[in-house]
């Protein structure tokens, strides 16, 4: 069996205002979202953002309180989960230690009554696709962790599943395997094209690996979209807070436009109907301008430098703005940060495009 | 050697060995205590005089052939081996389902079913005896292996469902959430999947509800009596009327009967525990 | 789709689903309601019938005037105590002991527990009666060395009747404080240690409150089961010590007695209730731990 053969038709996932509430603790509230066939979207959120709890609900392990889901149209809302072929990897791999890795593998095979040749053969095929050939007489606990979690991934979908749902796969890995398994998921998924449903707190992770993020909090929607315009364009203040580095400072309503500390800031594009407003940050969007510099693309703000962290290929540099309020800037380390006047206590005026100024509600 | 051993600390707080003789030796006689006068039956039992000596100063089997030559220690034997199979056939798959319930149910309700379930632990036994006894007068269960089974599986029931509880709290759920996304339902999740590795502690259940079963002599008492009474029955009633030898033979049997449970649900045990990666 | 998202459809199969998990645990409730709680509810209400089946209150006033019945009350509770402090001062110690041992030999020497919590109470009375009686083992000791010129008296009195329940309640300590202790984390006392804290207060400060919860859970079973222990009582005791359980156990014998028998039962409940009341609330006994 080739991986061309094991591919499947990605399956459209539709979510229609699904809710969960546990006696009065609502863990999801109206959450609407359409998946399209194909596609790897990541669920992000805090811990206790409700978003396993939709994973939960899509696998059917949990009842929601309303809502309706549809696989390509075909409802499954009350479906249990044996009915819905769908593969589930889970974070604690939740491999069977009673069977070895090719029982654990062949089981949702033998469950189908598939004959025994095929069951054999698309186990190999299907160890071979998380390169684990060979390791099928092993026993689950001889496994290390990234073994472990390459079995789980073979036997989510050895048996052709719709669609993929995986809960935090890779948080009990450490940093290197973890990208490592990050490109190997990535890349099964492309070669499978099936659509993918994934769970992490870890916004690199999310950015790197999904088509769209949906970025969940308090069990609502905050945000869905692709990862470049999640980050460029972020719907509020705690989606530009959550995903990639950012400070928020307090912006005022000054006439048509806002104003940082009483200074008018230049701008595209309408400020939000919103009571309060943040202006969004990002480190590797500021940069350092000569004393008293003016532009009409740039906005100026005075400071103080008070600290500079050096990070191997980037240094970070804290700057403390007029009436408190510290931003960071990060640089490319390609100077001495000394030959540019920069120390701790040097006054310096910080640089901020217009294009980059993000004002968003708070 | 030894004095090495005796100086190096023992505690946290620096205590020596040697400052702690004082508590090995109370150890050691409190287990000679709880171990010793049962253990020195065994080999009275074989004495060859007519009443118990110890040591024996001749050796017979003479106690165990009259335990086994009479037919009412025979059938009051029988009675306990058939309410104590009945029992453990009874309360081990009732006492596994109430374990599986009170994991998945909500909290709340967990505990009430709990609390419930542990009542007849809690309850004194004489109580629970004559509260049978009275109620089966009318019912006409007194004397009847019904009667006594039933008895015998609410006893054993709280001891069963704990232990089965506990070892399905170290037990991984999401291994059957797994299993019901590869195709299972719910009830073949749980017998492929979980069933298979907490099976040493449905045996070790099963096993601890048949000796408690068949040495219960309290309820039995009460709702155990003429031909249906039990082995601890008639070994309660014998012991009124003074150390009869007969029942040094009998206690031996139980006594090796016991060991040999316990042992086995010490292996069972000690094999049964989640495998667990360092 | 439904302007009630399917709530209604949602709401309906959750509740069949917890229906079904509820019917899982019913099986077992049903057969302890049958066999335990109908049983005692049974005892309460016949203990305000008379002989004629009308309601009196005439077995508690029998109870509370014999002066018999008065001094078996007593008697229960001097035992129990005296059997729950004895058990605690021994078993202490030990568990304390066993549970610092390297794990294999604390394995062999929890045998030493568990074989006779397990072993029959009606053996382990035996034992005792083996080696207490007039040619038991204690007096033949006790002659030989010379200590006395005939065999004396040890059984039917307090003394064995005690001997013969610690025995049995040691183990009922053990087991639950044997978890406790082995579950606490020695890094406390090295903390306590460092910080200058002397073996005997870090023990009481430090080690004795963290075993708090398996010391109460063990003395609160070893005073419930010394109330209404009944086989050692009666066969050590040998009439002269008659505690609550033998004295239900006479009554019942005798038609008449069953109202005095079903009021001494229901004094046994009220015991059991009030005191499983206080060790749920101020020792916050969790009866699910218990072993």
């Amino acid at each position: 069996m080739s991986v061309a053969e094991m591919s499947t038709r990605g399956v459209a996932v539709e979510i229609a205002h699904v809710s969960k509430s546990y006696g009065r603790v609502v863990a999801l509230d109206d959450m609407s979202l359409s998946i399209r066939p194909g596609e790897f979207v990541t669920l992000l959120g805090p811990s206790g953002s409700g978003k396993t709890t939709l994973l939960m609900i899509l696998g059917g392990f949990v009842r929601p309180t309303t809502g309706d889901i549809t696989f390509d149209g075909r409802a499954v809302v009350r479906l249990p989960p044996h009915k819905r072929n769908i593969g589930v990897v889970f974070q604690s791999y939740a491999l069977f230690p009673n069977m070895d890795v090719a029982a654990n593998v062949a089981f949702p095979l033998r469950l189908r009554r598939l004959p025994a040749p095929e069951i054999a053969r698309r186990v190999a095929a299907a160890l071979d696709l998380v390169r684990l050939g060979g390791y099928g007489a092993r026993q689950v606990h001889e496994l290390s962790g990234g073994q472990s979690q390459r079995v789980a991934l073979a036997r989510a979908i050895v048996f052709e599943p719709d669609i993929l749902l995986m809960d935090e796969p890779l948080s009990a890995l450490d940093k290197k395997l973890r990208e490592q398994m990050q490109v190997e998921i990535r890349r099964l998924h492309d070669a499978l094209g099936l659509t993918t449903i994934y769970v992490t707190h870890d916004q690199r992770e999310a950015l790197t690996m999904s088509d769209r993020v949906a970025v969940i909090a308090g069990g609502r929607l905050r945000q869905f979209a692709a990862p470049r315009e999640l980050y460029e364009r972020p719907a509020d203040a705690f989606v530009a807070d959550f995903v990639g580095e950012s400070t928020l400072l307090p912006v005022a309503r000054m006439g048509a436009g806002v104003a940082l500390q009483g200074q008018a800031l230049r701008h595209d594009g309408p400020v939000p109907d919103a009571a309060a407003l943040v202006l969004v940050l990002r480190p590797e969007k500021l940069t350092f301008a000569a004393p008293g510099a003016n532009a009409d693309d740039i906005n100026h703000l005075p400071g103080t430098l008070r600290g500079i962290v050096f990070q191997g290929e980037t240094v970070l540099y804290q700057v403390a703005l007029g009436d408190g309020g510290e931003v960071t800037v990060r640089d490319l380390s390609r100077n001495e940060p000394q030959h540019a006047g920069l120390f701790p206590g040097a006054a310096v005026t910080v640089a901020l495009h217009r294009r980059d100024t993000l004002v968003l509600p708070a | 050697m030894t004095a090495r051993f005796l100086l190096a600390p023992a505690t946290d707080t620096q205590i020596t060995h040697l400052g702690r003789l004082w508590l090995y030796a109370f150890a050691a006689l409190a287990l000679v205590f709880l171990v010793a006068p049962t253990l020195l039956i065994i080999p009275m039992s074989f004495t060859g005089a007519g009443f118990l000596e110890f040591p024996p100063r001749s050796w017979s089997l003479r106690w165990y052939i009259a335990y086994l030559d009479s037919p009412e220690w025979r059938d009051a034997t029988l009675v306990s081996l058939r309410a104590a199979t009945l029992t453990m056939l009874l309360a081990t798959p009732l006492g596994v389902a109430a374990a599986y319930g009170v994991l998945v149910v909500e909290r709340r309700t967990a505990r009430a079913i709990g609390a419930a379930i542990s009542v007849p632990m809690m309850m004194p036994a004489v109580l629970i005896g004559i509260g049978l006894y009275l109620l089966y007068v009318p019912l006409g269960l007194n004397n009847t292996l019904a009667g006594l089974v039933l008895g015998h599986v609410a006893l054993t029931l709280p001891y069963v469902t704990l232990l089965v509880l506990a070892r399905m709290k170290s037990h991984d759920p999401r291994q059957e959430l797994a299993a019901q996304s590869l195709g299972c339902t719910r009830l073949r999740a749980f017998l492929l999947v979980t069933l298979p590795q907490i099976r040493y502690a449905v045996i070790a259940a099963a096993l601890l509800a048949f000796i408690f079963s068949f040495d219960e002599g309290v309820v039995s008492y009460f709702i155990a009596t003429g031909t249906g009474a039990t082995l601890p029955r008639r070994m309660f009633l014998s012991l009124q009327f003074g150390v009869d030898p007969t029942i040094a033979a009998i206690s031996s049997l139980l006594m090796v009967l016991t060991i040999l449970l316990v042992a086995a649900i010490q292996i069972i045990q000690s094999r049964g525990g989640p495998r667990r990666k360092a | 789709m439904t302007d009630d998202r399917n709530a209604a459809v949602h709401a309906r199969e959750a509740r069949h689903e917890r229906a079904r998990m509820l019917g899982l645990a019913l099986p077992a409730l049903a057969v302890i309601g049958a066999a335990v709680v109908v049983p005692i509810l049974w005892v309460l209400y016949l203990s305000v019938l008379d002989v004629q089946g009308h309601f009196t209150l005439g077995n508690y006033l029998v109870l509370a005037t014999e002066g018999a019945n008065l001094s078996v009350i007593v008697t229960t509770l001097k035992v129990s105590l005296l059997v729950t402090v004895v058990s605690v001062v021994i078993g202490y110690p030990l568990t304390y002991l066993l549970a610092q041992l390297p794990p294999s030999l604390a394995t062999i020497c929890m045998l030493g527990i568990l074989l006779p919590y397990m072993t029959s109470v009606l053996v382990r009375t035996y034992a005792w009666m083996v080696l207490l009686g007039r040619r038991g083992i204690v007096n033949t000791m006790l002659v030989w060395l010379g200590i006395t010129d005939a065999p004396l008296q040890l059984m039917f009195n307090t003394t064995a009747t005690v001997i013969g329940m610690v025995h049995v309640m040691v183990p009922l300590l053990a087991l639950p404080l044997y978890a406790t202790m082995r579950a606490i984390d020695h890094g406390f006392l090295r903390a306590a240690a460092s910080l200058g804290a002397g073996p005997v207060a870090t023990f009481w400060r430090v080690y004795f409150p963290l075993s708090l919860p398996g010391l109460s859970a063990g003395t609160f079973l070893i005073f419930v089961t010394s109330l209404g222990f009944f086989i050692t009582p009666t066969v050590l005791g040998g009439g002269r010590v008659t505690m609550i359980g033998q004295q239900i156990a006479t009554a019942i014998a005798t038609y008449d007695g069953f109202g005095v028998a079903t009021a001494l039962g229901v004094g046994l409940l009220a015991a059991t209730a009030i005191l499983l009341g206080f060790a749920m609330r101020v020792l916050r006994l969790d009866l699910m731990r218990a072993p």
